[in-house]
């Protein structure tokens, strides 16, 4: 469902003496539907970038990154943006919302763009908020006000609303207590029960021998590193 | 896939021998969001209003794709073909609303005068739309027959806004929507906008200074410096890891809150 093929990204900062700075070279991998693949690797070695890379999010320099029948790296802005609507999601670190929007709209969105009915989208959206303890109080109002918390979870709920075929989590148990991690651990092992094929970045070493079937070592794929 | 809503080609306008903007090529399909960014004469407003109709480029062409007769350039059409396609298909948010407006008008006549030029002559119906958009820009129905002056700068933006979409247009040009609304105001007018560019399937052109605007709002974005689009692509990563030093300088320009 994922596939990285020699994948090249370097950095230029015209600004600052036009600095080149090689991040990542020759990356490849796989990840079948149904399996979650664990980007490992000291801080720094480029797993972010890597995960940005396949959401489109980072421009790719050289090599392929197949979703699907789709390669991320030459394909049009708008072929992305059907690609993230149907088939690839991210769920990243920090929420990033419309102020004003109410929790449960933000949940129910990314179903709502695919055409689903809004009473099944927000039925959904309800169910996943009620997992992850995020209180019914709380459904009606804008998350911007929310804790770093809650607001994760509201993320994390966002995240496993429409049921993509191909996910990308950057570090989806941070900042979660024990019971709201196993949640999440729960959503994951639902994902791929599903068939979703899933890449993440988990520093929590409990919950990626947990949730994960495989590491990549993207220490392997950094110039200057190995 | 679908046929673009828009097609531009080689569009070139000068101010004498000054260049306006120049060279620029884009397609913009049906329920696309296209923002442009910029600093303060970058060509990013003359692009804007060339697109619209407002003023006439030297060269290129603006094909957009009619109900009628499909793709047709409206930089050779007829002015009255033109004018009628800005009243039918096209509507302009002007940054500020007293442009936009008939300011001594009242409110519910600023909405059903755009009605009344579109052929619709019932009373009963042209007040009933115009108190139903004015809900939905969330100004009361006892504002109605108040004139623009007399409401605050949000809400006379809002009722621009109101004005312009009542008639069901297919492309709407924005410059600079939330230019000089403090924060507040901006958000919601941002919601709104996005709320009702989601819903109509409204394909957009967002002119703007404001990164966090386009951030929100835009499928892709343009760069526009000295008259030329320096780089284009999915907002995102235009904003996340731009290629060109002018919008590297412009990205890490912005003051973090």
């Amino acid at each position: 469902m994922i596939h990285l093929e020699n994948v090249q990204k370097t950095f230029t900062l015209h600004n600052q003496g036009s600095a080149e700075i090689p991040v990542l070279s020759g990356a490849g991998f796989t990840v079948n539907p149904g399996e979650c693949v664990a980007l490992s690797g000291a801080s720094g070695a480029g797993k972010s970038t890597l995960m940005r890379m396949i959401y489109g999010n980072y421009l790719t320099q050289g090599g392929r990154i197949m979703i699907g029948d789709v390669d991320v790296v030459t394909a049009e802005p708008r072929e992305i943006l059907n690609l993230r609507r149907d088939t690839l999601g991210y769920v990243s670190q920090f929420l990033r919302v419309v102020p004003r929007v109410p929790t449960l709209d933000v949940v129910a969105e990314p179903l709502l763009r695919v055409g689903t009915p809004r009473d099944v989208a927000e039925a959904r959206a309800r169910d996943l908020l009620a997992r992850l303890n995020i209180p019914e109080r709380l459904w009606s109002l804008s998350p911007t006000t929310f804790s770093g918390g809650e607001q994760q979870r509201v993320n994390i709920a966002r995240g496993f609303a429409h049921a993509f075929p191909a996910l990308l989590l950057d570090e989806p148990t941070a900042s979660l207590d024990a019971m709201n991690r196993a949640v999440v651990m729960d959503l994951i092992h639902e994902a791929k029960a599903r068939g979703t094929a899933i890449v993440g970045i988990f520093h929590d070493a409990e919950a990626r021998a947990a949730v994960c079937d495989r590491e990549i070592d993207v220490t392997a794929f950094t110039p200057g590193m190995n | 896939m679908s046929t673009p809503l828009l097609q531009v080609r080689d569009l070139h306008k000068f101010y004498g021998d000054r260049l306006g903007c120049g060279d620029v090529n884009f397609d913009l399909y049906p329920g696309e969001v296209l923002g442009i960014v910029g600093e303060s004469g970058s060509g990013k407003s003359t692009l804007l209003n060339c697109l619209a109709g407002h003023l006439a480029p030297e060269r290129g062409q603006v094909l957009f794709d009619t109900r009628d007769q499909g793709l047709v350039d409206t930089l050779t059409m007829s002015e009255p073909r033109r004018r009628l396609l800005a009243r039918t298909d096209w509507a302009f948010v002007h940054q500020h609303a007293r442009d936009g407006l008939r300011m001594n008008v009242s409110a519910g006549g600023n909405v059903g005068e755009r009605l009344m030029a579109v052929g619709d002559r019932h009373y009963g119906n042209i007040r009933a739309q115009a108190i139903d958009w004015l809900d939905r820009v969330e100004i009361t129905a006892d504002r109605v027959d108040d004139r623009p002056s007399a409401f605050s700068g949000g809400m006379q933006q809002r009722l621009q806004i109101a004005r312009n979409l009542v008639t069901g247009p297919r492309l709407v040009f924005m410059d600079e929507p939330t230019g000089g609304l403090d924060v507040s105001v901006q958000a919601r007018l941002l919601d709104l906008l996005r709320g009702l560019v989601r819903e109509m399937g409204l394909s957009a052109i967002i002119v703007t200074h404001d990164l966090a605007v386009v951030r929100l709002l835009a499928d892709r974005l343009m760069v526009m410096k000295s008259g030329h689009v320096v780089e284009s692509g999915l907002t995102d990563q235009v904003l996340d890891d731009p290629q060109h030093a002018y919008t590297q300088l412009l990205v890490s320009s912005v003051l973090q809150v």
